[in-house]
């Protein structure tokens, strides 16, 4: 009934900006198949244009709903916005329900806005697995920003900032003291700094917090950028201006030759080793099918330890590898 | 790497009521499916950029409030114009039988009425992917 069209066909159509082709190779560098490979190695060629903004914080601090006004904002002043939005699976039945569309209702038919939902089917880190392959994407056709929406997250899933430009960080009042704000991990990783939700009355405790917490360290040295902290207010469309100009400076210092090559090849390696484990995993997967549910079996009888018998999982895998 | 059936539900128009298709949502979601849900009062245009968008192998549009005859033709003509003609549309809701009979001769995939229990969908909608085939 369905007329395949080569995933190498769609690269000239993806190029014109056409939304069908564009979200057609979205869907195959998502099923992870063999035949769309060569095609998206020429995106990844042809892509390295757009600012990638990565947007991640809790659950519930109001990332959709900032990415629906900031978004807006930018439309206003005439950019392409593209937005990849990622919601976690049911660990037990592999589904997901993904609502982030439902925030972001005025941008539904803006011919200027692509949206883009995904699954993490699995993957930790806060984002799932294509999700940089359809970044690449969005950036061949023609997107100059590609704003990357990771699922709530906890505190050290921080995946998202080895692979956007620039990283914001939302944090909502009423949702930790600063004890939470000095505690390792996910505010480290921010080069904005959004306190969202600015018309609630605690939301000056937060903004305090988290200013005191982020003192510059003695220990960090001279920095090019320090991170500024931007109240907002969906609601009253407040601190979006502030909050864009700051994006434009980061991605003046992101895409700067020198200043921005370290982040650049951090972004690079991070993809390197990251499509690496994914390669293995998918191996060990494909070679353990069978041999695992013995092994388990013996486990779960405490008739062996899980160390002898992950090495005995590996082994044959190992041989694998040398005869390769 | 097996990627699960992507579907989006829609509720189109004035009709305000969304019991129904939130619990379709959960049991798809419950068989494994993406289900990209996208809240009420959308317009057949909103419906259809968002699926055309998120390239969803299905688009399942549920309506209780009468206006099948107006909604559909419009969005399948719409997903023509879009270059995704080739994507499967379902009905879900309360309509008439004749209007069943019509909705499959323009091109509605499946029309599901009220009492079709979740099983049933869940093995149409799997049924409808693969008869389609590869894409």
């Amino acid at each position: 009934m369905s007329h395949y069209v080569p995933s190498r066909d769609l690269i000239a159509r993806v190029a014109a900006g056409e939304t069908a082709a564009t979200a057609r190779l979205i869907t195959r560098a998502e099923k992870g198949l063999p035949e769309a490979r060569d095609a998206l190695a020429e995106i990844y060629k042809r892509a390295g244009r757009a600012h990638v903004v990565g947007i991640t914080g809790v659950p519930g601090s109001g990332k959709s709903t900032l990415v629906a006004v900031l978004a807006g904002k930018l439309r206003t002043r005439g950019v392409k916005v593209a937005i990849v939005a990622i919601d976690p699976s049911s660990p037990y039945s592999g589904g997901a329900i993904l609502g982030d569309r439902v925030r972001m209702t005025e941008l539904a038919t803006d011919p200027g806005v692509y949206i883009r939902s995904m699954a993490t089917h699995g993957v930790v880190g806060g984002m799932a697995r294509a999700a940089l392959d359809v970044v690449d994407i969005l950036d061949v056709a023609g997107f100059p920003i590609v704003i990357l929406e990771t699922v709530g997250v906890g505190q050290d899933e921080v995946d998202i900032a080895r692979a956007s430009h620039t990283t914001i960080v939302v944090s909502a009042p009423g949702l930790g003291d600063y004890i939470q704000a000095i505690k390792a991990g996910i505010l480290e990783i921010a080069d904005i700094h959004v306190v969202s939700k600015c018309d609630r009355s605690d939301a000056n405790f937060t903004l305090r917090d988290l200013k005191a917490s982020l003192m510059p360290s003695p220990a960090s040295g001279p920095s090019p950028w320090i991170p500024p902290i931007i109240g907002t207010s969906a609601v009253k469309h407040e601190g979006f201006d502030e909050l864009i100009e700051a994006i434009d400076r980061h991605r003046a210092v992101a895409f700067d030759p020198d200043a921005g090559n370290d982040r650049r090849r951090h972004i690079a390696g991070f993809r390197l080793l990251k499509t690496a484990e994914n390669l293995l995993l998918d191996r060990f997967a494909a070679s353990v099918d069978n041999r695992a549910a013995p092994l388990i079996a013996l486990l779960a009888r405490r008739e062996a330890d899980p160390y002898s018998l992950a090495t005995e999982l590996l082994e044959p895998t190992n041989a694998e590898d040398k005869s390769r | 790497m097996t990627q699960p059936i992507r579907i989006l539900l829609a509720k189109v128009g004035l009709d305000g009521h969304d019991r129904g298709i939130k619990v379709v949502a959960r049991a798809l979601r419950d068989a494994g499916m993406d289900v990209i849900y996208t809240g009420l009062h959308r317009t057949p245009e909103e419906v259809v950029t968002a699926a055309v968008q998120e390239d969803v192998d299905i688009l399942g549009v549920s309506l209780l409030s009468g206006v099948q005859m107006t909604v559909f033709p419009k969005i399948l003509k719409l997903l023509a114009n879009q270059g995704a003609g080739d994507m499967i549309v379902v009905a879900g809701g309360v309509m008439p039988d004749e209007d069943v009979a019509a909705l499959k001769a323009m091109g509605v995939a499946e029309v599901m009425l009220q009492e079709t229990p979740p099983q049933a969908i869940i093995d149409t909608l799997k049924r409808l992917v693969v008869e389609r085939g590869p894409r």
